[in-house]
């Protein structure tokens, strides 16, 4: 316990509006406007986690995105979230805080045996050792072990998170002095600038730094910018994280709203700033992760905006001048600070500070929290530890981009190399450290009018300090994972010495917070150990996200039935009040069956549409036309049975191929007049059957001879099928006795009116029965439906939804492309063998029909089955020998009870099957074996008699 | 996101568009004069430039098949235009 709360500092809290919450069950108490880790932080409790391998425990060390440490799962209302920052987490009452990886409390973890068995698991350790007894067997034990979090299945947050587009002129990302002189800069000159900022309010360092900008203080500055940037029409942004840099000058970026549902911003701009600011390095020495070693940075944030003080014996060593105001800070707030600088020559010592120049910290003592620490040999007595080993830019949107960095040796620091992405980094981000040296590369890279904003505040000196491989004791390179020194110097021996190979090795930067404080020593360590400069080692590849961004926010409102909507019927309303079960067919919503009990009713409805009618809705059976002088010969091209030669009033079945050959799609093509076509492309086809249809039109045709134009949506159509079907359409009045429709032949089409309303009809059948597809406009539909249903009562017809469509189509041996058909299957394999051996003109797919492959006499072939026992094959079983060895000989491609047969029906796809007709053959599924006939596809009247009614 | 010219349209997200085909790339005909090797090259062998590469697009929300020249690599998108004989009818 040695955090503690100042009694006057910190303007982010509301003193007057304590919090409770609890962390590992303890209750603990904060204020209105904390920060869940400035709470922890002031509250007192320093082991806040364990460590991810070795259960090592593990406190807060820094401010932001860049916490490797405390992460906790969040119960708040009753719901769990995992893996929470408490760094970016605003405090809200009744939250309770768990630690992850431990069991059970981060103060008695029992795994915390794994680090006195560190000697025993260096990196690569679970991966050699496990491999080498059996993974699998290990595997859901290391598991069990590892990993953060634990999610909350109850825990379905709701998708209310909105992504939103957004153009602007400018876009700055990060709003602390070199950002906010940007976006003043273009505001001034009335360019419409979207600042963007992780953090709660705008000033960045600012914040807890102070300064003057323009001679007054930087929040005057800041506030003007502000007000510029919304007169220019622009946007301000907090509580934002810019996570992602996309192609083409895209970028994502997360909002948070207290009270309100978050926000997706989809950005672009025509101008980019980054202006992300730099991140603290830690300082490696030995026990470099005990809990109360913090970033020196945050823990003036901390005393500044939260008057969170870290502890009250502080030793701050340093390698730079920016930990000066840290230290004088913190002895102003009242603790006992000693100031250990690697430099001898310093700045001079902030007053009350005891200043130790040219001393290195080696070694920090203690179990489970800092209480001592040897520096230059000497034991020094204190509570926390505050390092600052340098700042590293903050290049990922940089990299990201696919900006490259360069080496600069002044800032000790990589930094974006100009010109390699798009967009201009200024400030800490770019190695400005300093605030003068922010406000002018501000202003600059957004072309300022005038002079830049000007601060006193000059550029300041730093040391280089890296990891030292001499000094005894584990160092730690990266914390969230568990990656030491040690480690590095592993894999360096091991060859795996380029930082990729690094990473992927010991794991380095692969944890929640991508490496941010850990990736530079783990490469200025390999840098060091293989002889190469930091620019020769180069860095590992930077991914989106920045930060970890919640699915939710990504997924935005398409969840559920919004992630793929299905297409709706008109007549959906209508089918529900008949008691239909809907189902995705297709990408559409159809009638499944009606009534509740599904057997019996797709037998019963199967039965009935066979006896008398039954009536179905065929909507989304495709309905492309195809017009102009060129029509046919479109068709010609793109079909593997020629429609030339079709007469108007007249349809054809057909095919569509694949270049490769295989069946894409089948259907019929209605000829309405010498230069009107209508493809029925089955209802999942429609889109790619018009794709390849307008691919060869603007390939091959003048384009005003010839048009494609799917109209599937604007037409509803009635299927009528059954020995009453063309009673029933008499009875609605749709067919006047001795008309041209009534005498429609099987395969014709015709247009007329009904009641005023254009239809078409046409004789084609899926069913075997006799046939009529009404098609109307698809406002007519609900008329249509009304006569049809009526009529429907008086002939004891039934609606018949998809399933007993299946059953019938599948009595007549007709496939359903995608399921008796696959990605082998060609049409001379169904038997349609015609127009392979006879056209001679171009058609699609036509070489692929000749290869080798496709004259193999044992293709597999659609056939039909007869099985002597009472239930249906299953589907997908295999077809095997009669007799002896198991091997496939094809499969059942669809299976069924036949109501009207009395006994199972069945196709199958099976090697050279055409020449097995009559045969027996075994079907094998799931380890049983079973016997089945080999016959045509068609099992109910094989001559087409029941065609004519 | 990347962002597409539609000689038609204009620029649009790249969601609004498919890859269709290889530039330059007859379709071999008459079927009985084509090799297997031929064909097989035709519809297998794609030249996957690092770099330059010339494309021919669709836009799907207007239905147009364009051509396009863009820089595998950088993502750039060098030039698009309307097939021959297409443009400004
Ligand atoms: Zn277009």
């Amino acid at each position: 316990m040695s955090g503690w709360r100042h009694p006057s500092m910190g303007h982010m809290i509301d003193r007057t509006s304590p919090i409770s919450f609890s962390f590992d069950g303890t209750p603990l108490q904060g204020f209105q406007g904390d920060s869940v880790a400035s709470a922890l932080l002031a509250a007192g409790p320093r082991v806040l986690g364990r460590s991810f391998k070795y259960h090592r425990p593990r406190g807060l060390w820094g401010m932001a995105g860049e916490e490797p440490n405390a992460i906790f799962d969040v119960q708040e209302q009753g719901l769990g979230c995992p893996n929470q920052r408490a760094t970016t987490l605003p405090l809200r009452a009744g939250m309770a805080l768990r630690s992850v990886n431990t069991r059970p409390s981060a103060q008695g973890d029992w795994l915390g045996v794994m680090d006195w068995a560190q000697r025993f698991l260096p990196a690569g350790f679970y991966y050699k050792t496990f491999m080498a007894l059996g993974w699998m067997r290990w595997e859901p034990m290391i598991r069990r072990m590892a990993g953060l979090g634990r999610l909350d299945p109850a825990h379905m947050p709701a998708a209310t998170t909105p992504a939103l587009n957004a153009l602007c002129d400018l876009l700055v990302i990060g709003a602390g002095p070199a950002g906010l002189a940007a976006a003043k800069a273009a505001a001034d000159q009335g360019r419409v600038v979207w600042l963007l900022d992780e953090a709660t309010a705008l000033g960045g360092s600012l914040r807890w730094r102070g300064g003057e900008i323009n001679g007054a203080p930087w929040a005057e500055f800041a506030n003007a910018t502000e007000t510029a940037v919304l007169q220019a029409g622009g946007r301000v942004l907090t509580d934002t994280t810019l996570w992602g840099a996309f192609d083409h000058g895209s970028y994502a970026a997360w909002q948070r709203r207290a009270n309100a549902p978050d926000r997706h911003w989809r950005l672009r701009a025509q101008q980019v700033i980054l202006a992300a600011g730099a991140i603290e390095r830690p300082m490696w020495f030995a026990n470099n992760d005990l809990p109360g070693i913090l970033s020196a940075e945050a823990a003036l944030h901390y005393l500044v905006l939260y008057g969170a003080v870290a502890g009250r014996r502080i030793l701050l060593a340093t390698g730079n001048d920016a930990s000066y105001p840290v230290a004088a800070a913190l002895a102003q707030a009242g603790a006992q600070v000693i100031l250990a600088d690697t430099r001898q020559q310093t700045p001079p010592a902030p007053q009350g500070v005891r200043h130790m120049p040219g001393a290195t910290l080696s070694r920090a003592h203690g179990s489970r929290a800092v209480g001592a620490a040897t520096v230059d040999g000497h034991y020094i007595d204190a509570d926390t530890i505050l390092v600052s080993g340098g700042y590293t830019p903050s290049v990922h949107l940089h990299c990201q981009a696919g900006g490259k960095l360069d080496w600069a040796p002044a800032c000790d620091a990589l930094v974006p190399r100009p010109g390699t992405a798009p967009m201009a980094t200024v400030g800490a981000a770019n190695g400005a450290f300093g605030l003068a040296l922010a406000l002018a590369q501000g202003h600059a890279a957004a072309q300022g009018a005038g002079p830049a904003p000007q601060a006193t505040a000059p550029a300041w000196g730093l040391a280089a300090i890296r990891p030292n491989p001499q000094l005894r004791g584990r160092q730690w390179i990266d914390p969230q994972n568990d990656v030491t020194l040690k480690d590095v110097k592993l894999a360096a021996q091991e060859g795996y010495s380029a930082v990729e190979h690094l990473k992927r090795y010991t794991t380095l930067g692969m944890a929640t917070d991508q490496g941010r404080s850990a990736n530079f020593a783990g490469l200025a360590a390999m840098a060091a150990l293989t002889g190469r400069s930091i620019a020769q080692t180069g860095t590992t590849t930077y991914r989106p996200p920045f930060v970890p961004v919640p699915l939710g926010v990504i997924g935005g409102l398409r969840r559920g039935s919004a992630f793929d909507p299905p297409k709706r019927l008109a007549l959906e309303p209508q089918h529900r009040e008949m008691g239909a079960r809907l189902r995705e067919y297709g990408g559409w919503l159809r009638p499944a069956f009606y009534g509740t009990d599904e057997a019996r009713a797709v037998q019963s409805e199967a039965l009935i549409a066979r006896k008398t009618v039954g009536l179905y809705d065929a909507s989304p059976l495709g309905k492309i036309e195809v017009i102009g002088p060129n029509a046919a010969a479109l068709l010609d091209f793109c079909g593997y049975v020629p429609m030339s030669s079709l007469k108007p009033g007249r349809a054809r079945y057909g095919f569509m191929l694949a270049e490769s050959g295989i069946v894409h799609d089948d259907g019929v093509v209605l000829r309405l007049d010498t230069d009107r076509f209508v493809v029925s492309a089955s209802s999942s086809h429609v889109a790619s059957v018009r794709m390849i249809l307008e691919e060869a039109r603007q390939d091959r045709f003048a384009s005003k001879d010839v048009f494609v134009h799917d109209i599937t949506c604007n037409w509803c159509t009635l299927t009528a099928s059954g020995p009453a079907a063309r009673a029933l359409l008499v009875q609605a009045g749709v067919l006047a006795p001795g008309s041209a429709a009534h005498a429609l032949p099987h395969m014709g089409v015709i247009e007329s009116q009904w009641q005023g309303a254009p239809l078409r009809l046409a004789r084609v059948s899926f069913t075997g029965d006799c046939a009529f597809e009404i098609s109307v406009p698809l406002r007519h539909a609900s008329a249509l439906y009304t006569a049809l249903d009526a009529a429907r009562t008086t002939l004891g017809g039934a609606w018949i939804g998809l399933e007993a469509v299946m059953i019938l189509r599948a009595e007549k041996g007709y496939i359903l492309v995608g399921k008796d058909t696959d990605g082998v299957t060609m049409p001379h394999d169904l038997g349609w063998s015609g127009p392979r051996s006879k056209r001679q003109d171009p058609y699609f797919g036509d070489r692929a029909l000749f290869t080798a492959e496709a004259q193999r006499p044992d293709r597999r072939q659609l056939v039909g089955l007869v099985t002597p026992q009472h239930t249906p094959l299953p589907t997908g079983a295999h077809i095997v020998p009669n007799s002896g060895d198991l091997h496939s000989l094809g499969f059942v491609t669809s299976s069924y009870y036949s109501p009207f047969l009395g006994r199972p029906i069945a196709l199958a796809m099976v090697n050279g099957g055409r020449d097995l007709m009559g045969e027996t053959v075994g079907v094998f599924h799931l380890g049983e074996r079973m016997q089945a006939q080999i016959c045509a596809p068609c099992a109910l009247d094989p001559k087409g008699e029941r065609l004519n009614g | 996101m990347q962002q597409f010219p539609c000689p038609f349209c204009g620029l649009r997200e790249e969601t609004e568009f498919h890859f269709a085909a290889e530039a330059g790339k007859p379709r071999p005909e008459p079927a009985a004069q084509v090799s297997a090797d031929r064909w097989a090259a035709y519809l297998y062998l794609s030249a996957a430039p690092k770099g330059e590469a010339h494309e021919i697009w669709v836009h799907r929300s207007c239905g147009e098949f364009f051509l396009m020249t863009r820089n595998t690599e950088t993502r750039a998108v060098l030039a698009t235009q309307a097939l021959p004989g297409r443009a400004g009818e």
